[in-house]
């Protein structure tokens, strides 16, 4: 775990955060969002300051914070790949996909990769349900997805062979 | 030469972004949205003589000899002629859809010379009374599943006294076989925003609100930037169009919790809250968003206004059947030969949109089953397939709407396993608020794994779970979550019968975590 220590740094900026976003009704997801991109999850140490800020309680700040499946209390590897598993990618074969895309980069679901370099989840739905089974890394979307299409998507990455 | 390639996800999804670039180093490369032939996807077209020629699908390796037969006019194997007489297109009653896949959909020019902000400009004319006269006569009905008729929900806002009101527009299309909201947002953003102007204008509301899912990156980006060309060209802002009604709004963003697609559970996540469902009453109509009156829709019910107002309730009201009035965005996915989105009237039978229109299975094998509307929708069996596609009419299959997607299955799938997974998935998104769906599911899950390890004992109890679910649970999650389970078992007995598995490992338990 890579948490930042809470430093001068950490705190400005999660000030500079807050105030983006304070004026506004139900402030509290968006700086959520913006923390998790400026340090790739939602520091504990985010949290007491958070509740400060807002006058809510730290036990508030954490249910919200663990509610939502997009907030993390640990970074990820440096790409995520996502696969949907959701029903329209099932009836296109995306569970024996998923089996193969697990073999051939030697982790499970929310698992990283021992370089930290990637890590695998799944996803419930990307909308792309008529071109199924799909998949996600980053800005880049893939339809009609196979094992040699996931293993380019990673390549493409600088994952280097291994995947 | 002018040349369009769609920047919709599913096009990109197949290889768009690259036939864009190959394309741009010759010509004028506009990025439109899809037309939703899904299965033509990277659908390139060209303008010649006025009409737009199709070539598709063509993929990266295609852009080249796609590149040549655009400047000379030769022949090319992926040669679709004029895009608009494809039969998908003109077997079509595209209203909300009009302009998707055919403008820029940040041109705020394109999107007026196509028809853009007339239902806007009346709107305005006409008044708030009358705007919610024409869209309740419309007979317009909530598309994000629960048919709830729009016009009374905005009289019931409209009547309300607050100083502050609100459009929150519920884009959290979660439902998988579900992307026309997505498609929408992608494709035309500036309807949607045409249509929460007019809401916002009926009901008194000066401030919306667009919930969107997070995984729809490129649906909040161009939502952002619709936004952004809508307050420059006054469409929002302190007096939309001049009229002197202050309207503006604002895109928020979900954070993966399919739960928040519930009305109340999407308000309590607005407000910065976990997303746990509210019981009613209150309705959000009186007490929504920080406790005032909002009016909460579906991002295809707000698209579908701007048209009803340009051409009046009763155009509308002449499409369809029985109470479903109008057109729906038909969703067809899943193991389909020509999926994508179909817009049409009401009506249409299953086995029509399946068989005719989807043209099957893309296995080729037989079909199965079919779920319709989404992860908590029946499965509907292939004997059902006459039934029209409407509210009620689905209703008598034990069916839902939902949202119209239909996902289709073919004959290799395997009727527990969905099952299994539709009471797995309600366990891991259930928000914990009542102990039917909370509970039910996770012993739900328990109850199908002794079924499928040979013990069928468990099925009346199964069956028993599920009435107790769907009559006990405080919202659809839990309520409708018995919808799948039952229909395939019910329809697909065979499937829960006569099973020996070994007992599920932990690691195969979380097919929905």
């Amino acid at each position: 775990m890579t948490s930042p220590a809470i430093d001068a740094d950490f705190l400005l900026r999660l000030d500079e955060i807050i105030a983006a976003h304070k004026g506004r009704e139900g402030p509290l997801l968006p700086i959520l969002h913006d923390i998790q991109a400026e340090w790739g999850h939602v520091p504990e140490e985010a949290q007491p300051v958070l509740a400060e800020a807002l006058g809510m309680t730290r036990a508030e700040v954490h249910g919200v914070v663990s509610f939502y499946h997009d907030f993390r209390d640990h970074p990820h590897g440096r790409h995520v790949l996502r696969l949907c598993r959701a029903e329209a990618c099932q009836s296109m074969g995306a569970e024996a996909l998923a089996d193969e895309v697990r073999q051939a980069l030697g982790i499970d679901w929310h698992q990283t990769t021992p370089d930290g370099r990637l890590t695998l989840e799944p996803v419930f739905c990307l909308g792309l349900c008529a071109c199924a089974p799909s998949a996600q890394m980053g800005d880049r979307l893939v339809g009609r997805a196979n094992l040699a299409k996931v293993r380019k998507l990673v390549a493409e990455a600088g994952m280097g062979a291994g995947a | 030469m002018r040349v369009w390639v769609p920047l919709d996800a599913a096009a990109r999804a197949l290889g768009a972004d690259e036939v864009a670039e190959a394309l741009g180093r010759e010509f004028t490369v506009t990025r439109n949205g899809t037309r939703g032939m899904i299965w033509l996807e990277p659908l390139v077209e060209v303008e010649r003589e006025g009409v737009r020629h199709g070539y598709g699908p063509v993929g990266p390796e295609d852009a080249a000899s796609v590149a040549e037969a655009i400047r000379t006019g030769g022949d090319h194997p992926l040669a679709l002629g004029p895009v608009e007489d494809l039969p998908w297109m003109k077997a079509q009653t595209r209203l909300t859809f009009a302009r998707v896949g055919v403008i820029d959909p940040l041109s705020v020019e394109e999107y007026e010379a196509h028809g853009g902000l007339a239902g806007l400009r009346r709107a305005i004319g006409i008044g708030p009374e009358r705007i919610v006269a024409e869209v309740t006569e419309s007979g317009l009905r909530g598309r994000g599943g629960a048919g709830f008729p729009t016009g009374i929900k905005w009289k019931t806002v409209a009547g309300a006294k607050a100083a502050r009101k609100y459009i929150v527009c519920n884009a959290d299309e979660g439902d998988s076989g579900s992307f026309a909201d997505r498609m929408l947002m992608e494709g035309d953003p500036l309807v949607l925003i045409e249509g929460m102007a007019i809401a916002g204008i009926a009901v008194g509301a000066v401030q919306g609100y667009v919930y969107i899912r997070s995984e729809y990156p490129d649906a909040i980006r161009l939502m952002e930037a619709a936004i952004g060309k809508a307050r420059q060209a006054g469409i929002l802002g302190q007096s939309v169009l001049g009229s002197g009604h202050a309207y503006d709004m604002e895109v928020r963003v979900g954070a993966g919790a399919y739960v928040c697609g519930e009305e109340t559970s999407l308000l309590n996540s607005l407000e910065g809250k976990r997303g746990v469902v509210r019981a009613k009453p209150p309705i959000p109509a009186l007490e929504g968003f920080l406790g005032r009156p909002t009016v909460v829709n579906n991002v295809i019910s707000l698209a579908s206004v701007p048209w009803i107002l340009t051409h009046g309730g009763a155009e509308y009201a002449k499409l369809g059947i029985g109470r479903s009035k109008g057109t729906i965005p038909i969703q067809i996915a899943g193991n389909v030969k020509y999926g994508g989105l179909f817009e049409a009237a009401f009506g249409m039978s299953l086995r029509q949109i399946i068989e005719e229109i989807g043209g099957g299975t893309a296995s080729g094998r037989p079909v199965k089953a079919a779920q319709v509307g989404g992860p908590l929708g029946s499965y509907i069996p292939h004997w059902d397939f006459d039934v029209p596609f409407g509210y009620e009419e689905l209703a008598t299959k034990e069916g839902l709407l939902g949202h119209a997607g239909i996902t289709v299955f073919d004959d290799t799938a395997d009727m527990l396993k969905l099952a299994r997974f539709a009471m797995e998935f309600c366990a891991v998104e259930s928000c914990g608020k009542c102990t039917p769906c909370r509970i039910g599911s996770i012993r739900g899950v328990e109850t199908i794994d002794r079924i499928a390890q040979g013990d069928e004992t468990g099925i009346p109890i199964l069956t028993d779970l599920c009435n107790t679910m769907k009559w006990g649970s405080l919202c659809a999650l839990g309520g409708f979550a018995p919808f799948p389970v039952m229909s395939a078992l019910t329809h697909f007995p065979e499937d829960f019968s006569g099973r020996r598995e070994p007992r599920p490992t932990i690691r195969s338990r979380e097919a929905a975590e």
